[in-house]
């Protein structure tokens, strides 16, 4: 789950981690209040979107960039106006763009110099990680690929939490002193928190940056959120901002199934990450393009099959589909039957092939026997493979 | 021989009463698996299908059932807890199925088990299976949710992040004739309790597995780790398989933990990396058995 970058600066008013002044706005008129608000200080508007680029982009209405000076409430208004309700296309959001339903006035900082700062969840050693760089700004796979040695990291122990020491350790690292060392210790602490607090799985700032008036500020902040843990989180769920998400991806999470759309024909229905995953690679291999990444998961429900074909079908791009079942919780049977309710509401106008495994497999296979519906059935993954890689050709 | 467990280990199960765990603890006991007890706090007391004592906590079951390894089927907001409570009874192998449990959770739950003499199997994985000698396999002790039937008593050690292609490849070995000393499904978490080192290293060990099968997927290191490891210790042959290879970089590919970080975890590299290291890598998830196979000399 991504946020956009007014969340996150409310995430980091919330933890007293210090950003640029900065306000959201719905509409022309907010996007002035909001200048007039910060008036005395150098401004900028910036289109919200969940995507990076934004100074660069176009919108589709004519308007360049999505990222602007501002001068005067006036002019924050007349941008905001520019860029409300239209959509803007950067490198990133693909040629359909993004709609842009909100704008962020904010103080636009001089910089004295900018760091990088990250804290992520390190898989081998299970502990958080925070890196920090002096050569902020950039992109850090650069820096750790030309000089490694200006990363430093600092792992922090499960349970007792970051200690002062550490902090200093990282501040020496980047060279800080005085008050701006004091500040950026206040400020490591807080976004620690806010890690932990928020089951963060990754929250990367660069730059971090000192201003010629003496600040510390994150002055921009990618989240990333562990699934799992959103249950007991509720305002980061509200967060989510539908709209910028694959329209096949919000319909599948709302019946809880792992789908992930990809640019293929060959649809697949698998049960299973690991399984799902290898069916795409096996569906490559043997000459087809995967059209989906789709889970149906251990327990599913004749319901969630049944949603899960009609998210397939829905896709205009698909050509065949291909359904490989190996049930270990999985009963075959509810497959076969969430299959035929589908197919028999929405039609089965391009080639099938299934493959069933499990348990209660016979009467799965029975079941889509005798449903009438043309259905291929194969005997092993391989066979299924070919056989719908044959038949979308 | 087998590793971890075999047909006389005492299982209980953590969830017994829900529907998920009740399900598969009847499957269990269908397959001949000893389930002496089961835990569900507030339910202790009474008796699961008439025969498996039901206890308010676990160290009440393990004092009065000796059970040694538990399976865990509780809701994630649970599942640390359960994990702890059963360390905390001596249980010597805790097998967590659950999926879902928040990573910060499993970061605390690893920490707090080192140096526990309990070993942590998952979370969110199949679980394990030494099949038994009987008709399709029953007798064995099967910890988890894998379909019993597809086993088959034999030499082949299986290891893997994910549970439906422990089953594929479980499948395959039977239907050439092959059986398993253990299949290991060790999860799809980026935290888990055991790795696939640490399940090269017990099955390196043990007298019955000649051979292994191990699967991994896209995301960390530890498929890597466990094959430079093999190449410098391991004596017997090794089939390896790794899914998402047409995976999008950076989308997380429904288990937790598979998800393309950086170069070097992508199913490529590690491919590499595994043929590098000696392990015969099969091109396709069709071909895990027959890789190995050829690669074993049979």
């Amino acid at each position: 789950m991504n946020i956009h970058e007014y969340q996150a600066k409310e995430l980091f008013d919330r933890f007293q981690v210090p950003s640029p002044k900065g306000a959201v706005a719905s509409s022309p008129e907010e996007a002035a209040a909001a200048a007039l608000q910060f008036s005395g200080a150098k401004l900028v508007i910036k289109a919200q979107v969940h995507a990076g680029g934004r100074g660069k982009g176009h919108f589709t209405n004519g308007f360049q960039g999505g990222v602007h000076l501002i001068e005067s409430p006036e002019q924050a208004a007349e941008f905001a106006g520019k860029m409300l309700n239209q959509t803007l296309v950067t490198v990133q959001t693909g040629e359909a763009g993004k709609l842009v339903s909100k704008v962020m006035v904010a103080e636009a900082v001089d910089i004295t110099h900018e760091y990088y700062l990250a804290i992520l969840m390190d898989r081998a050693t299970c502990r958080p990680v925070i890196v920090v760089s002096t050569e902020g700004g950039m992109s850090i796979e650069d820096v750790a690929h030309n000089t490694p040695e200006k990363i430093v990291r600092q792992f922090v122990h499960p349970l007792l939490g970051l200690q002062a020491y550490e902090v200093r350790k990282l501040t020496e690292a980047l060279g800080m002193t005085g008050d701006v060392a004091k500040q950026f210790a206040k400020l490591l602490g807080n976004l620690y928190k806010l890690f932990i607090s928020c089951d963060c799985a990754m929250l990367e700032i660069n730059p971090l940056v000192t201003t010629p008036d003496g600040r510390v500020l994150a002055l921009d902040a990618k989240f990333g959120f562990d699934d799992n843990a959103l249950y007991r989180h509720p305002d980061i769920v509200a967060m989510r901002d539908k709209t910028e998400e694959d329209p096949r991806e919000v319909a599948a999470s709302e019946y809880d199934l792992n789908y992930i759309g990809l640019d293929g024909n060959i649809a697949c229905l698998v049960n299973g990450a690991g399984l799902a995953m290898a069916t795409m690679d096996i569906i490559k291999h043997y000459g087809g393009d995967p059209a989906n990444f789709l889970d149906v998961g251990g327990g599913a429900s004749k319901e969630q099959v049944t949603a899960a074909f009609k998210i397939i079908l829905g896709d205009p791009n698909v050509k065949g589909i291909l359904i490989n079942i190996f049930g270990g919780i999985m009963d075959c049977n509810i497959i076969a039957e969430g299959v035929i309710a589908a197919a028999k509401e929405t039609g089965l106008p391009i080639p099938l092939v299934v493959r069933l495994e499990g348990n209660n497999v016979e009467m799965g296979k029975a079941t889509l026997a005798a449903s009438g519906l043309d259905i291929v059935a194969a005997d092993d993954m391989s066979d299924a493979a070919r056989k719908i890689v044959a038949a979308v050709q | 021989m087998s590793i971890l467990i075999d047909e006389n280990t005492k299982l209980l199960i953590q969830g017994i009463t829900g529907s998920f765990g009740a399900r598969h603890a009847s499957l269990s006991l269908a397959y001949g698996t000893k389930v002496v007890a089961g835990v569900t706090p507030g339910k202790g007391g009474q008796k699961f299908e008439n025969i498996v004592p039901i206890f308010d906590t676990v160290s009440h079951a393990v004092n009065e059932t000796g059970a040694t390894a538990t399976a865990i089927f509780v809701p994630p907001p649970f599942a640390a807890d359960a994990i702890l409570e059963a360390a905390d009874a001596g249980v010597e192998l805790i097998v967590c199925i659950t999926e879902g449990i928040p990573v910060m959770d499993m970061m605390r739950v690893k920490e707090a088990l080192r140096g526990s003499k309990s070993r942590l199997v998952g979370p969110n994985c199949p679980g394990i299976v030494t099949p038994g000698h009987g008709e399709k396999s029953h007798g064995g002790c099967r910890i988890g949710i894998a379909p019993g039937y597809i086993h088959k008593r034999g030499n082949v050690g299986v290891v893997s992040r994910s549970g439906t292609l422990t089953y594929e490849a479980v499948f395959q070995l039977t239907q050439l004739g092959y059986g398993q000393s253990t299949c290991v499904g060790i999860g799809g978490d980026p935290i888990n309790g055991t790795n696939h080192q640490e399940v090269l290293e017990m099955f390196n060990n043990d007298p019955e597995t000649e051979a292994i099968i191990m699967i991994g997927e896209i995301g960390g290191t530890a498929e890597v780790d466990a094959a430079r490891w093999a190449k410098a210790h391991c004596k017997k042959p090794i089939a390896g398989f790794i899914a998402g290879a047409t995976a999008p970089p950076g989308r997380r590919m429904g288990h937790a933990g598979a998800i393309v970080g950086g170069e070097e975890d992508t199913a490529q590299a590690k491919k590499r990396i595994l043929a590098e290291c000696g392990i015969a890598v099969a091109e396709t998830p069709a071909e895990m058995a027959v890789t190995l196979l050829a690669r074993w000399g049979k």
